[in-house]
């Protein structure tokens, strides 16, 4: 088994959970880690050095906000020694005249910047942060100006979805040669904040039509990413490839996951680059043994033409809607539980509810 | 043949942010690009490997014949359609 075990390709370094915006559906867990618990400079340069080792190629530096690290020149640079591609996902608005060159200077291949709306007002009503729009895009025209590639990324939910046309022009206007149009997933900040986010099956078609027609209008200078809510199809998505197979991810104090949200699965030891390698973790935590292949999967997956496609779809996303982290993805329309799927969007709100947002000071609080 | 204007003494280089790099884990040759790598097949990656900034178009096609011992022309005639691609998908920029 081991012989035929794939290499990693892909390393998510979340630096910090530390964050100026406050957006609702933050990535992040529910359960931010407070700054004393985060790893330390050397901690992260090993965790570089082991996985370029294992054959890595692509690290992302991500958050948080990954630009409140002191010490992301001294990873990118180390990381760039190490043959790694660098991407910084940032939220821009702490990139600046002063900070964007020493980033250049360390070799960072790559930023995917974050914008909440092309709308300012509703942007930063989503970030929670005045003037961060402004910041936003001046943090686009030093990196377009520099000539390093750009992605622009929006999320997008019911109160933006209208503006994706604005969007896509507004990238290519910005100097952006990628694009993500990605619409929310539902999980930590983003499930508690469903009702309000999960666009209507009208505002989906329209997202769509745009993307598509943006595509035509743009090919070969702008490429777009589209991103569709899995509640609205039939068959789920291969989430990051499948589990245990592409991509691991870091936590900033240093847990090792083989998704973002998989610190919501119950029942099992989150393996910790502090005290073991990442090699034997890849290779033996049963976080990652538990779910990798198709060994684990129950029917309809097990016997499905789809299942080396989709390997069962996400199993975060099982658990949150069946209760069961081992259950087929209920997005799929043959799972047992694609009801729930079903009864979320039909009691829709017509209202959209307030946000629930995302406040790093509640963490420091309820740890400190 | 392909609107973008490519010619034999056109000189192709990477676009900033990508590269071709060799992959030692896996022992094979990967495109590394902004948030995706990718393989390129055989040829390609042959064709990748002589792009410096530096070669033309028709340095490249003529090194690559006499390399393989194939006709110029349909070695020329691929090249053009490979870069013509990777150009459209911001792999490799004219210069």
């Amino acid at each position: 088994m081991t012989d035929t075990l794939l290499s990693p390709m892909s390393l998510l370094a979340e630096l910090t959970h530390r964050c100026p915006l406050q957006c609702p559906y933050c990535s992040n867990p529910l359960a931010l880690e407070p700054r004393r618990n985060e790893l330390s400079t050397a901690e992260w340069i090993s965790v570089l050095d082991q996985a370029a080792e294992m054959g890595v190629l692509q690290v992302h530096f991500s958050g948080g906000e990954p630009m409140s690290r002191p010490d992301l020149p001294d990873l990118i640079r180390h990381a760039v020694g190490l043959g790694l591609y660098t991407n910084l996902i940032t939220s821009g608005v702490l990139l600046n005249e002063k900070t964007f060159p020493v980033l250049v200077e360390a070799g960072l291949d790559h930023v995917q910047l974050s914008f909440q709306d092309i709308d300012t007002a509703n942007a930063e009503h989503v970030g929670g942060m005045k003037g961060a729009q402004a910041r936003k895009i001046e943090a686009a025209r030093l990196i377009a100006a520099d000539g390093m590639p750009l992605t622009l990324n929006f999320v997008i939910y019911r109160e933006n979805a209208c503006r994706v046309p604005r969007m896509l022009e507004a990238a290519v206007e910005m100097g952006a040669r990628r694009v993500e149009i990605a619409h929310t997933q539902y999980y930590g900040w983003g499930l508690a904040n469903r009702a309000a986010l999960m666009p209507t099956p009208a505002q989906l078609e329209q997202t769509t039509q745009a993307v598509e027609a943006a595509r035509k209008e743009y090919e070969g200078r702008l490429s777009i990413d589209y991103v569709t809510p899995d509640y609205y199809a039939d068959r789920p998505k291969p989430c990051m490839g499948g589990w245990g197979r592409r991509f691991i991810n870091i936590s900033p104090s240093g847990r090792v996951l083989p998704c973002h949200a998989a610190e919501t699965i119950p029942n099992v030891t989150f393996p910790d680059v502090r005290t073991d390698t990442l090699e034997h973790i890849w290779r033996e935590a049963p976080l990652f043994t538990m779910f990798r292949g198709t060994d684990w999967m129950p029917q309809p997956c097990r016997s499905c033409d789809q299942r080396e496609k989709d390997w069962g779809g996400c199993r975060c996303q099982a658990l949150a809607l069946a209760g069961n982290a081992a259950a087929t993805d209920p997005v799929c329309s043959r799972a047992p539980d694609h009801g729930r799927v079903l009864e979320v969007l039909e009691t829709l709100p017509v209202e959209p509810p307030p946000f629930r947002y995302r406040r790093y000071t509640r963490a420091t609080d309820e740890v400190g | 043949m392909t609107g973008t204007g490519l010619t034999d003494d056109s000189i192709i280089r990477f676009a900033r942010g990508v590269r071709l790099q060799h992959d030692r884990v896996r022992e094979r040759w990967i495109i590394q690009a902004p948030e995706r790598a990718f393989i390129p097949d055989p040829i390609a990656a042959e064709v990748l490997k002589l792009v410096d900034g530096t070669r033309t178009l028709g340095q490249i096609v003529s090194e690559l014949a006499s390399r393989f011992a194939a006709p110029v022309d349909v070695i020329g005639r691929d090249v053009h359609v490979m870069v013509s691609d990777l150009t459209t998908r911001q792999v490799l920029v004219v210069s």
